[in-house]
């Protein structure tokens, strides 16, 4: 039995990222936490994220979370979800700027004004850039769950995983390494959420 | 291939029992809300809505245990309305499972509560529900208390209010009090003013009878999900079919 730490920082709705967990890991030890000395010996950290990046930035601060967050994210099969996506880069334009976790290199800016409707909300097609064990299974350009106005932005091309179009071409997953982050929502995609999910619960990176 | 438009049961839940009446009021009994939200969820709904019409404390905890046991085995968004009228509310639900709330009277008594939400919540989960009623041509006003009480609040602009800046809703769901029920379609020049005057996706809602309404509402109101009720629960039509029907008439859809 593994344990599973979703990193629970007060900012949001995480109880779905943990019933969707159960459900693809049953036998699993599966916990919200923001202490840091779980999430320093859980064996896998799933860092969700919802709200705004500013708040969720002082959360982490005022939980002590930072540098157990980049510890974690430099040892252990890591994944990132929306906002847990988004605090991985240098710096968000949201929240008039915010510093983010600078574990990739880019920024997090907001989509250009558009006649599209933002948030971008609902499901879109993923295109899988790169091969990587948690699309096992996955069709290219199947469709998942999301919900934000902003979007990353990478430096290092060599990090993006996924892509999707909405005016724009934007990275909606990103991985190095052990680290995988998903713009959108697995813990909401019915069938392929529970599949990628499934598939970092049995990820050996 | 971009984002799919969605389609979007409703529940109305009444002391547990999945409802519909017409207009608010000959209420039938639709089913157990468990049953018929993995129902919708196996047909490929995109989301799945709950309006909440029970007035007892009872029933709202029969409410959230419900939230719970859906959110257990349906792992796409769950939207829960009706009664939320506090943070406390939005926190209890989204604790529950819930990913989104619907504020519909809360917000005409207290117009900054949308505000205080988004910014505790974030604008994400946070959707204001709006009941219209056409008043005149070309213009509708906000109804309460089912339909009956009007305020005098002109649609359009109550809906550009409650989504503008960083903390306004971040979608409206939007009801045809007229319309509800009577299956003759939504109303889309409402649907049309509305989604034209916002800059956060709508939902339309109130009044679908077959699946031409819901791409009607789409390409003519210009909506960004559409919302029907009855059409699913007494088996007229599958979730399946209705996107099948939208898709035909090439609107993306997820299938």
């Amino acid at each position: 039995m593994q344990s599973i730490a979703i990193v629970d920082y007060g900012m949001g709705n995480v109880r779905s990222v943990q019933k969707a967990l159960e459900h693809v890991a049953p036998n699993d030890k599966i916990f919200l936490t923001d202490d840091v000395g779980l999430i320093t010996d859980a064996d896998r950290i799933v860092f969700p994220g919802q709200g705004a990046m500013g708040a969720c930035m002082r959360a982490l601060n005022t939980h002590g979370l930072v540098e157990a967050m980049k510890q974690a994210a430099g040892e252990k099969p890591f994944l990132g979800i929306c906002l847990g996506l988004q605090l991985l880069f240098d710096h968000s334009q949201e929240n008039s700027g915010t510093d983010g976790l600078s574990i990739f290199s880019g920024n997090v800016v907001h989509f250009p004004e558009t006649e599209l409707k933002i948030p971008h909300m609902g499901w879109n097609t993923v295109k899988q850039t790169q091969t990587h064990p948690l699309w096992h299974n996955i069709k290219d350009n199947a469709r998942f769950y999301s919900v934000h106005s902003y979007y990353v932005k990478q430096n290092d091309s060599s990090v993006v995983a996924g892509l999707s179009n909405y005016g724009i071409d934007f990275t909606c997953a990103a991985a190095k390494d052990n680290i995988f982050a998903v713009q959108f929502h697995p813990e909401k995609s019915q069938h392929d959420g529970l599949k990628l999910l499934e598939n970092f619960v049995n990820w050996k990176p | 291939m971009s984002l799919a438009k969605r389609i979007i049961p409703c529940l109305d839940v009444r002391d547990g029992r999945v409802v519909k009446g017409v207009q608010f009021v000959n209420i039938k009994d639709a089913g157990d809300p468990v049953e018929v939200a993995k129902r919708y969820d196996d047909e490929g709904a995109d989301e799945i809505t709950f309006l909440d019409i029970t007035a007892s404390h009872e029933g709202r905890d029969t409410l959230i245990h419900m939230v719970e046991a859906i959110a257990d085995q349906v792992f796409i968004p769950l939207t829960v309305g009706g009664g939320i009228r506090k943070s406390e509310d939005v926190r209890t639900m989204l604790n529950a499972g819930a990913d989104k709330v619907a504020v519909n009277s809360a917000a005409i008594f207290n117009p900054n509560l949308i505000n205080q939400l988004s910014e505790e919540f974030g604008s994400q989960c946070i959707v204001i529900a709006i009941d219209a009623k056409k008043v005149a041509d070309n213009k509708w006003e906000i109804f309460t208390h089912g339909g009956r009480k009007s305020t005098g609040i002109d649609a359009v602009e109550w809906a550009l209010k409650m989504t503008k800046g960083d903390h306004g809703a971040g979608e409206v769901l939007l009801t045809s009090m007229d319309c509800d029920g009577v299956k003759t379609g939504f109303d889309l020049a409402l649907t049309k003013a509305v989604t034209g005057a916002v800059s956060v996706p709508v939902i339309a809602s109130g009044g679908v009878g077959n699946l031409a309404h819901l791409s009607e509402g789409i390409l003519q109101g210009g909506a960004d999900a559409v919302l029907a009720a009855s059409i699913f629960h007494f088996g007229e039509y599958t979730v399946q079919q209705a996107k099948q029907a939208m898709q035909e008439n090439g609107i993306e859809v997820r299938l």
